[in-house]
């Protein structure tokens, strides 16, 4: 079980959340101009790195903000979290 | 020299004196049905040995004779049923069970005794079970298959599971803590307490019953005096310090993410006591900020020809078994040795008064401080030897000796025969490295020491002591101290420095032990006796060297085909000498066969444990709207809809299901009738941008809705699929109000709230869940209007004031309520919105004042017939997340002058397919088979298979008021095919013939609704 | 009839389901509900300061905007939920008066005041061993070194959300739940406490 903490709640035991797939996805501003294609890009491909990821988690059971967190999927080491409206952490750090 | 034994007493190798048993306290028990005795602080193990019993199982798959080997968790062979009724365990360790007065203990994998088992038969053929014969035997003819499994289902698992519900309680604890030690030995105890004086909020977590780990098992001093009196000062400051938590009998079983642990506490060992329930065990789910390893280190055998031969034990459990329990289990033991401390045994052994035959030591010249004073004992040290063989099956009657080459990989020369009853072996220690590579560290291999050991860890733990390959005690002493202060500093608190010396010990300097995987004999492996690496799954050396033959030459691969490792006790004596092997025979070094991964838990963990409280009633939360006791009290039948209990049908007394659904609904088309209907979703939407924020997330528009006005929505996921339906309510300019399905609630919210939050945070809109703040009650029918107003109200229910899809707040029979004009039934209804604290007494005075009108309750199968009769679907029901808006007929719902989520999906090419299924509706021609839900559709029912299928039923049921039966289904094509007829394909084989017709099969025009 | 004499709240079976008679004291743990208080959601923008004096002035409490703290004042408390959402807790019948003052002080302040109640209800859980209690089901660290008076937090008790708020040092906790879900849990807390002795009450002193 993850140790996640919450940007405004601290840390937190994972049961206390749910996972929102990949961070910084934003929704195509003109639907309508975009290819089958495109769409289907936006709507199902997702990234899947071995290493570095930046996800999406809710704390569903605490106060029920989004945020984001920078994870490695292979330790499942949580290096930072950052708010939504928070910039993406360079991945060099 | 007088023997220290006496035979003439119940337990004739029960040690006159010594151990830490209580002699004052004799248990009866019983083994195999045969009474014998013990004391309290006995093993089942220790006494069975105290008794003389050296047979107590048959192995696996040969059925051989098998014998106690260890003293603890890695022990092997001893499994065994324990207790009757519903109280039995099976394959419990006999090394771990803790001995009490009545406990019935007997062998597994027997019949019909342990003594005389046919299943000794396979023995015979063992050359026709080789590793993996499963998968290359009982394959042909594949016919036979099912007669094979009966077999096979006999002949495998070990011990019997109980037939009646456990009584006992399983308990869980959370809790969080700056250092969790685990182990408490000499290692662990110093860091415990080094931790603790340093402020710490410390967990101290020993598998045993009391603390200090090996000390328990041996001899040593500390400070000059005996170590027991160390461990007993450590237990009671640790006691005293109010932030350290002692847990005992407690195993660490699981080490997880970001140091997450679980610990398995056995609080009652009691399998006779009848005093129950009682709470048996506890798992603790720690989150450590620190942890330290102080696993110790568990011996490792030699292999050689018949080393499975009862009487065959590891050195160190024939110290254990001497020194803490006062049993000897044997009067004429022999060592096997490659390494110094198994001369502890020796010196072990002679104090106790027991005559060693011989110590055979694979090392030509064993000169150490150890050997030496063995040696001016007088008993004879016999170095570069092996055994080659061992005799007796039952029990050991002797062994054969052969001297090692010059090169120390053949045997030359002739047998010598040693007569023993007891063969103490040691091929090394293996530090237990099992949590810190579950918790992602690795390990590596250290030639000097012949063990692996454990790597950079992964988490934030250090190992401390002979889980380090630190074995010597004066290091596990000091080292656990450095390792606590060092977690506690790292944990806020201290400054990392050791608060005391390290206690001084006597450490004897120990020689090299020379590695030997497998001892040398007289043939090679595959046709030698069996030489067996995994006792419990009876893995030879000869079937790992076939494996590798066979292709099977890596650790991943051998032990997956070989089973080794796969047993109760996984691996713990195998797997190292396992890779051992593997590596001998490709000569290659131990290093690059690869590893076993290790996996939680460490040993057996109960189901019950796992499952903790959340059982019976409390398995999951059991949701009760407000007016729930009425429903009870009035005899619904009640039903689950996720987690909420609503009433399915009321039966009057004598009335079948279809007879109250028939009452129910006729009841409400042409009478009144209520319905508890609080479970759906309720969510506040209110600012500036509410409209716009609903625009975004409905396929309809918001914007021009009245003040006072109801809708329907539809909301679709992103890939245009209809997600969830409800009706959406405008109070204000700025504030909606708006319902989801039941199942809907939570996700539809989670929904909204994360389009909110992640992609149009610029919106000003407040979302507020206020599900439960309102109840709601259906009253529905011609009458309702009639009943309404005949109750104390401030609101004017005429359609004139109050429309269709129109809402009214004010009071009602003296409550304050909401009331909205919605109708799931098709006919005249009012919905009534009511704080949730009033909603029973609401609930009365409508049944009060509904008597004249024969009012009747009605519960969810009623609701679902009234709807389908409607042509109106129920989300989740009638769709299944893979049908759009066009499909269900609803496309007059989407807006073409607003973007919102979905809609580009429904242009997508797979959304505009001719041949998608499209909600229709379905008669059967008989008029009178109702198709069962779910029930596939075809179009020729003569086809041959694979038949195509045309569609499925989604909703089907008896209508009372149209007399015929009605089905909502979802057809290719459907819409363009009303007329047409189509086939349900019956589970049992029959075709029913059905016309599809218009999914609305009741007042079309929805006049009703609107009177 | 009232309103108070007509309404039901959601431990009303669990509390009058027969038991065993436990003396309440020599409980280790003891249960009761706090029936029927006002419970008010309020949303709005803290970095507002039209915002916050608004409510303050209307209710006499400052809102707390640390994460996870109570403000109290008078008859009020006030529970942060979140970055913009409290839970205003008032005595009972006291809720509507409330919600009128809050609606009318903060005029067209973007904000959103909902009131819950009926919607759920506060479980006391107090006695020597009401932490362990809860820490059977709850992953939350409630040590007296990370959380005590004065601070509340949300979670999850077994299966059910909750909204845990330390009172005193004996130690009490209010544990705030839905109402469809307070029998499970309170039936689960009873479990849970049996091993501790444990004394089911009526009411509670407020």
């Amino acid at each position: 079980m993850l140790l996640i903490s919450c940007p405004w709640c601290g840390p937190r035991e994972e049961s206390e959340f749910s996972y929102g797939g990949e961070a910084h996805i934003v929704r195509p501003k003109d639907p309508d101009a975009l290819s089958d294609l495109e769409w289907a890009d936006y709507l199902f491909m997702r990234n899947n790195p071995s290493g570095r990821y930046l996800e999406r988690w809710l704390h569903a059971a605490g106060c029920r903000r989004w945020f984001n967190a920078e994870r490695d999927t292979v330790s499942y080491k949580i290096k930072s979290v950052y708010k939504i409206s928070d910039p993406a952490p360079r991945g060099d750090e | 020299m007088k023997s220290p034994l006496d035979s003439s007493r119940s337990q004739p190798y029960r040690l006159a004196t010594g151990g830490r048993i209580d002699r004052a306290k004799p248990l009866t028990f019983t083994f195999n049905g045969k009474r014998l005795q013990g004391y309290q602080g006995d093993t089942v193990a220790s006494a069975l040995l105290a008794n003389g019993v050296r047979l107590v199982g048959r192995s696996f798959k040969y059925h051989r004779p098998r014998g106690i080997v260890g003293s603890g968790p890695e022990e092997p062979n001893a499994i065994l049923q324990v207790g009757r009724g519903a109280l039995t365990t099976p394959n419990l360790q006999a090394t771990e069970v803790e001995l009490a007065e009545g406990l019935q203990a007997g062998s597994v994998n027997c019949w019909p005794s342990v003594e005389h088992d046919i299943g000794a038969i396979n023995g015979l053929f063992s050359r026709f079970l080789p590793p993996g014969f499963y998968y290359k035997t009982f394959m042909w003819p594949s016919r036979m298959w099912k007669t094979y499994e009966r077999f096979i289902r006999k002949a495998a698992g070990l011990g019997v599971s109980p037939k009646e519900p456990d009584p006992d309680r399983y308990d869980r604890m959370n809790t969080h803590c700056d250092v969790l030690v685990v182990g408490g030995g000499p290692a662990g105890l110093a860091a415990a307490l080094e931790a603790g004086r340093a402020g710490a909020r410390v967990i101290l977590a020993d598998e045993r019953r009391e603390l200090g780990g090996s000390l328990l098992d041996g001899r040593d001093e500390i400070d000059g005096a005996p170590a027991l009196e160390w461990v007993n000062a450590a237990s009671r400051e640790l006691a005293s310090m109010k932030e350290v938590r002692l847990l005992l009998r407690s195993t660490v079983f699981g080490y997880y993410d970001h140091n997450f642990l679980t610990v398995l506490q056995r609080l009652s060992t009691d399998s006779t006591s009848i005093s129950r329930p009682l709470i048996k065990e506890r798992v603790w789910r720690v989150r450590a900020k620190q942890v330290v390893l102080a696993t110790g280190a568990i011996e490792r055998p030699l292999v050689f020809p018949n080393n499975d031969r009862p009487g065959v034990m590891l050195a160190s459990a024939v110290s254990a078994y001497v020194n803490r329990y006062a049993v000897a289990p044997g009067s004429r033991p022999l060592v096997f040795t490659n390494n110094d401390s198994a001369y502890r045994t020796v010196l072990d052994l002679a104090e106790a008064g027991i005559p060693v035959q011989a110590v055979v030591d694979v090392r030509p010249e064993p000169n150490g401080p150890l050997p030496s004073r063995v040696k001016d004992m007088g008993i004879p040290v016999i170095g570069g030897h092996v055994i080659v063989d061992v005799k007796g099956t039952k029990r050991v009657k002797g062994v054969e000796i052969m001297s090692v080459d010059a090169s120390g990989e053949r045997v030359e020369g002739r047998r010598r025969s040693i007569r023993c009853d007891l063969v103490a072996v040691s091929g090394g220690w293996n530090p237990t490295v099992h949590l810190h590579c579950q918790s992602g560290g690795g390990t590596r291999y250290d030639g000097e020491k012949g063990c692996f050991v454990p790597d950079a860890p992964a988490q934030e733990e250090r190992s401390a002591g002979s889980s380090k390959g630190s074995f010597a005690l004066g290091d596990c002493l000091g080292e656990g101290l450095e390792v606590g202060a060092e977690a506690a500093r790292a944990a806020g608190f201290g400054d990392g420095r050791v608060s005391t010396p390290v206690p001084t010990v006597e450490d004897r300097a120990e020689e090299p032990l020379k590695a030997m995987w497998v001892a040398p004999s007289r043939r090679p492996p595959v046709r030698e006796h069996k030489q067996f690496v995994d006792m419990q799954e009876d893995v030879t050396a000869g079937d790992i060297v076939l494996a590798a033959r066979e292709g099977y030459d890596s650790m991943q691969l051998l032990n997956r085909y070989t089973t080794l490792g796969f047993g109760t006790d996984q691996g713990k004596l195998g797997n190292v000498n396992g890779m051992g092997v593997l590596a001998n025979h490709l000569g290659a070094d131990i290093e690059s066969v690869g590893t076993i991964t290790f996996r939680p838990p460490y040993t057996s963990v109960t189901f019950g444990a796992i499952a903790g409280r959340e059982i019976g009633g409390l398995l999951d939360p059991v949701r009760k709207t407000a007016i729930h006791r009425w429903h009870i009290e009035h005899r619904a039948v009640m039903e689950d809809v996720g987690q909420w209990k609503r009433p399915w049908y009321y039966p009057q007394p004598g009335e079948s299901m279809e007879d109250a659904v028939n009452r129910e609904c006729m009841a409400a088309r042409n009478a009144v009738a209520l319905l508890d209907q609080s479970t759906l979703g309720k969510i506040d939407v209110q600012g500036p941008d509410a409209a716009e924020f609903l625009n975004r997330v409905y396929t309809n528009n918001w914007l021009k809705l009245g003040i006072g006005r109801a809708r329907y929505g539809l909301m679709l996921s992103e890939d245009g699929m209809v997600m969830d339906d409800g009706v959406v309510i405008r109070h204000g300019e700025q504030h909606f109000y708006l319902t989801t399905t039941t199942g809907g609630a939570a996700s539809v919210f989670s929904w909204l709230e994360r389009w909110l939050q992640t992609e149009w945070p610029e919106l000003e809109v407040y979302l507020t869940s206020v599900t439960e703040r309102w109840s709601t009650i259906a009253l529905v029918g011609p009458h309702s209007r009639k009943l309404l107003q005949d109750l104390d109200s401030d609101i004017n229910f005429e359609k004139s004031s109050f429309p269709f899809m129109s809402i009214h707040s004010g009071s009602l029979a003296g409550f304050p309520v909401q009331v909205m004009r919605v109708s799931f039934s098709g006919e005249l209804a009012f919905e009534i919105n009511i704080e949730s604290d009033l909603a029973l007494a609401m609930w009365q005075a409508l049944m009060k004042a509904g008597e004249e009108y024969d009012i009747t309750p009605y519960g969810t199968e009623a609701m679902h017939v009234l709807r389908a009769e409607k042509g109106f679907i129920i989300v989740g029901q009638d769709t299944d997340g893979s049908m759009t808006p066009v499909d269900m007929g609803m496309g007059w719902l989407l807006s073409k002058d607003k973007d919102y989520l979905g809609k580009r999906s429904l242009s997508r090419s797979d959304c505009v397919r001719k041949d998608r299924k499209q909600l229709v509706g379905l008669l059967s021609t008989d008029g009178t088979t109702i198709l069962p839900e779910g029930t596939q559709l075809v179009d020729d029912p003569s086809a041959g298979i694979p038949v195509p299928i045309s569609g499925h039923v989604t909703s089907s049921y008896a209508s009372a008021c149209l007399g015929h039966p009605i089905a909502l289904a979802l057809v290719k094509a459907g819409r363009a095919r009303k007329g047409s007829i189509i086939y349900a394909a019956l589970r049992d084989g029959r075709h029913v013939k059905a016309e599809i017709v218009s999914p609305v099969f009741y007042d079309p025009q929805g006049e009703r609704q609107r009177v | 009839m009232s309103d108070q004499a007509r309404r039901e709240s959601p431990l009303a079976e669990f509390l009058a389901a027969p038991r065993k008679a436990d003396p309440a004291t020599g409980a280790g743990v003891q249960i009761s509900e706090r029936p029927f208080l006002g419970h008010i959601n309020l949303r709005g923008d803290p970095s507002e300061k039209r915002f916050l004096e608004a409510v303050e002035g209307a209710i006499g409490v400052a809102l707390p905007l640390e994460p996870n703290t109570v403000a109290e004042g008078g008859e009020i408390s006030a529970l942060w939920l979140g970055p913009d959402e409290w839970l205003l807790l008032t005595p009972p019948d006291r809720q509507r008066d409330v919600v009128l003052t809050l609606k009318a002080a903060l005029g067209d302040t973007f904000a959103a005041v909902n009131d819950l109640s009926g919607g759920q209800t506060v479980v006391r859980i107090q006695g020597t061993h009401a932490r362990d209690v809860l820490s059977k089901g709850c992953p939350l660290d409630l040590h007296p070194r990370v959380f005590g008076p004065g601070q509340c937090a949300q979670s999850h008790i077994s299966k059910t959300m909750a909204l845990i708020r330390q009172i005193d040092d004996t130690p009490t906790y209010d544990v705030i739940v839905r109402r469809s879900f307070a029998d499970y849990l309170a039936r689960w807390l009873e479990e849970a406490a049996q091993e501790y002795g444990l004394a089911v009450i009526a009411e509670s002193p407020t």
